[in-house]
């Protein structure tokens, strides 16, 4: 057996522009850009507070790491028993290669059981796996229910935050959606509606509870999956998740590969890393944990489906298999100077910032224009690896990730032929002392004016100032002021 | 079934070539960390933290000697006109409520669930450290679906059930039960990062918690 196969680039990302680009866009956008530094700043000042309080997170960072670790070095044992487990509890376990057989089992499943809408819990796989158009297309309509999903679901965009997917919407934005949008698939917002966040909260509560009280099947992610015992873990806030966990008659829950832990005592150090880490609080409003089918409460009909969608293609890669440590927290993406200017969309993925440059490299490979560009998504600062609970060496991932981008590239890019001139120049002190002539001329002639073109240094001179050539160069100051001298 | 036979055995391959290069049986390095389990009638501190936490969440906390439980629910439930009750609860902690209909589940649906205002359960475990409130769903608190639709949700908690944190909580559960953590009433910050209690789940959180006074 070869190398496992690469995740394809859904359709809506396929020929995304490389990230500078994309990124230019959106930093164009003040209204963006304010609501980010707003919001990364609130959060991290939160995370900060609560992580504070705990006597001992970096023992918690470390046992985290090693829990995922644990589960990923023997991820074929650990999937196996937690199938074992599930199945004995009374669900149904699907297997998954990749995004198109995981839509086509839970395709399927919703027809086999004759609804024509489904409700959803907050789900980055389903996302990453398109589910929602899938849906669709066989004439079933998939409501999102957390708030900022629905946000973006009625604004027809896309979620910009692993956590807070409509965070580049501001209340006044809001407003405008839900009187737009809400009237066409429900129950239509007040008239009255204000930009008041209680009040836009309230317009949403009212929307989806008649949803919530008529549905006939949901559909879950899973923040963890315990081996061990076969229960799923689903971490919320808001209580959409618990409406549609506990109220429909089926219930059927996409789940990464990756999402196993091995025992329900780890759930003890991720409850505590999690929240923190996320949202910025001791514990998170809602958690719900089941396992398979509780006899007279919940959904007695139950399935799982284990996706692996270039999973494996990361899990083979020595370097990088730990980015499969992600809890999906989104500290690193709060403190990311990149991520807070540019925003989510640039990324070209529904995983962004820094754990979205390395993610989507490993799970896509680093072919398309907007993957090759990922790992340069970053100024290496380190920030995300200090904020991270699981300890994924961010900033080292992305440094071999760049280096497998450059040998990817041909030998004769400009950077390769630029570094090529330079040793040569370098090799010998007459050609050095000659190329040096010619940038002092340079110099005069800009006379003390910035450079922000250079011919042949494009994308490099356009972020930054270069500094201008000096009149004179040192060993030519030397030959004025030292003709007495030997000079060699 | 084949086809998932097939996924099944496709993706159980991929994952031993990608993990071949990792010696097999190697024990993990850390395992999880041991607990002492110490419960809040034996540590003060314990009790004043989990006070102090709920009420960070805002949630409305009274703590009442076990002879005025049932005071301190007609207290807390003065506003309501229906209570949902599990089956298996002590019906003493009922014995004051003047003006309630109080409706035992029997599978009520979802659509009737929400014709009710309140609900009053027992619980499994209170965490002190962050606030929160363990069901299992035991007969004293009822199907899950009880404590998620009415907007009032009233639970009584013995201080002996409070434990210092996560860990020993997560010892106490019962892995095959299902199991809701709440702290808390049900809250957002979709909006702005503006913390906005009461979206799906119900808007009040009142806790009472049972204490011997010393």
């Amino acid at each position: 057996m070869t190398t496992p196969p690469l995740q394809r680039t859904s359709a809506t990302f396929l020929g995304m522009p490389a990230f500078p680009k994309a990124a230019r866009a959106a930093l164009a956008d003040t209204q963006q850009r304010r609501n980010l530094a707003h919001a990364t700043a609130t959060i991290r000042a939160k995370r900060a507070a609560v992580v504070g309080e705990v006597e001992d997170w970096e023992g918690l960072r470390v046992a985290g790491a090693a829990a995922k670790d644990d589960a990923l070095h023997h991820l074929a044992e650990r999937l196996e028993q937690l199938e074992a487990n599930l199945t004995a509890r009374g669900a149904t376990v699907h297997w998954a290669r990749d995004a198109e057989e995981a839509n086509r089992i839970v395709v399927d499943l919703v027809r086999d059981r004759g609804a024509e809408e489904v409700v959803k819990v907050k789900s980055m796989v389903t996302q990453e796996i398109e589910l929602n158009e899938a849906l669709e297309e066989a004439g079933v309509s998939a409501w999102e229910t957390d708030l900022a999903e629905l946000i973006v679901q009625l604004g027809h965009d896309r979620p910009s935050h692993i956590l807070v997917p409509a965070i580049h919407r501001n209340r006044a934005e809001i407003r405008e959606i839900f009187l737009r949008e809400m009237a066409a698939v429900g129950r239509p917002a007040p008239a009255d509606l204000t930009d008041e966040p209680a009040r836009l909260a309230e317009a949403a509560r009212l929307h989806l509870r008649e949803k919530f009280l008529r549905a006939k099947v949901a559909i879950s992610g899973a923040n963890f999956a315990v081996a061990d015992t076969g229960t799923l873990v689903v971490v919320e806030s808001e209580g959409n998740g618990r409406m549609c966990l506990t109220l429909p008659e089926t219930l059927i829950s996409v789940v990464g590969i990756e999402k196993v832990v091995p025992t329900f005592d780890d759930l003890a150090t991720f409850l505590q890393l999690l929240p923190r880490s996320s949202t910025g609080e001791r514990m998170n409003p809602y958690t719900s944990m089941w396992t398979g089918v509780a006899e007279g409460d919940g959904p007695q009909d139950v399935h799982v489906v284990l996706l692996d969608n270039g999973r494996t293609a990361a899990l083979a890669d020595p370097d990088g298999r730990e980015a499969l440590r992600c809890i999906r927290c989104s500290a690193c993406l709060n403190v990311c100077p990149v991520y807070e200017r540019t925003g989510g969309h640039a990324y070209g993925s529904v995983y962004p910032g820094p754990i979205g440059a390395i993610l989507n490299p490993l799970l896509r490979g680093t072919g398309s224009d907007v993957d090759a560009s990922l790992p340069y998504a970053s100024s290496l600062c380190g920030a995300c690896f200090e904020a991270c609970p699981v300890r994924i060496d961010i900033p080292s991932l992305l440094v071999r990730l760049r280096s497998r981008v450059v040998d990817q590239s041909s030998r004769r890019s400009p950077e390769a032929l630029a570094m090529r001139a330079a040793a040569w120049t370098f090799a010998d002190h007459r050609r050095f002392e000659a190329a040096q002539r010619a940038a002092t001329t340079g110099g005069r002639l800009l006379g003390g004016r910035t450079v922000r073109t250079v011919p042949g240094l494009g994308a490099w001179a356009q972020a930054r100032d270069v500094p201008t050539p000096p009149r004179e160069t040192f060993r030519q100051w030397w030959a004025r002021t030292h003709d007495d001298e030997e000079t060699t | 079934m084949t086809d998932r036979h097939a996924a099944r055995e496709e993706i159980l391959a991929r994952i031993d070539a990608a993990t071949a290069d990792i010696a097999a049986g190697v024990p993990r390095e850390i395992p999880p960390q041991p607990r002492t389990v110490s419960t809040a009638d034996l540590d003060p501190e314990l009790m004043l933290e989990f006070v102090g936490a709920l009420v960070d969440y805002r949630a409305r906390v009274v703590v009442r000697p076990p002879e005025e439980v049932a005071e301190a629910v007609a207290e807390v439930l003065a506003e309501a006109r229906s209570v949902v009750v599990p089956a298996g609860l002590d019906r003493s902690w009922l014995s004051l409520l003047e003006h309630v209909e109080i409706r035992e589940d029997e599978a009520l649906s979802p659509a009737e669930l929400d014709t009710v205002d309140a609900v009053v359960t027992a619980a499994r475990v209170g965490i002190a450290s962050t606030g929160t409130i363990v069901l299992d769903h035991a007969p004293d608190q009822g199907r899950r679906a009880i404590t998620l639709v009415p907007d009032h949700h009233v639970c009584v908690i013995r201080v002996e059930q409070v434990v210092a944190d996560v860990p020993d909580a997560v010892s106490l559960l019962d892995p095959t039960r299902p199991l809701t953590w709440i702290s808390g009433p049900s809250a957002t910050s979709d909006i702005e990062l503006n913390r906005v209690e009461g979206v799906h789940g119900p808007r009040t959180l009142d806790v009472v918690i049972v204490a011997d006074e010393d």
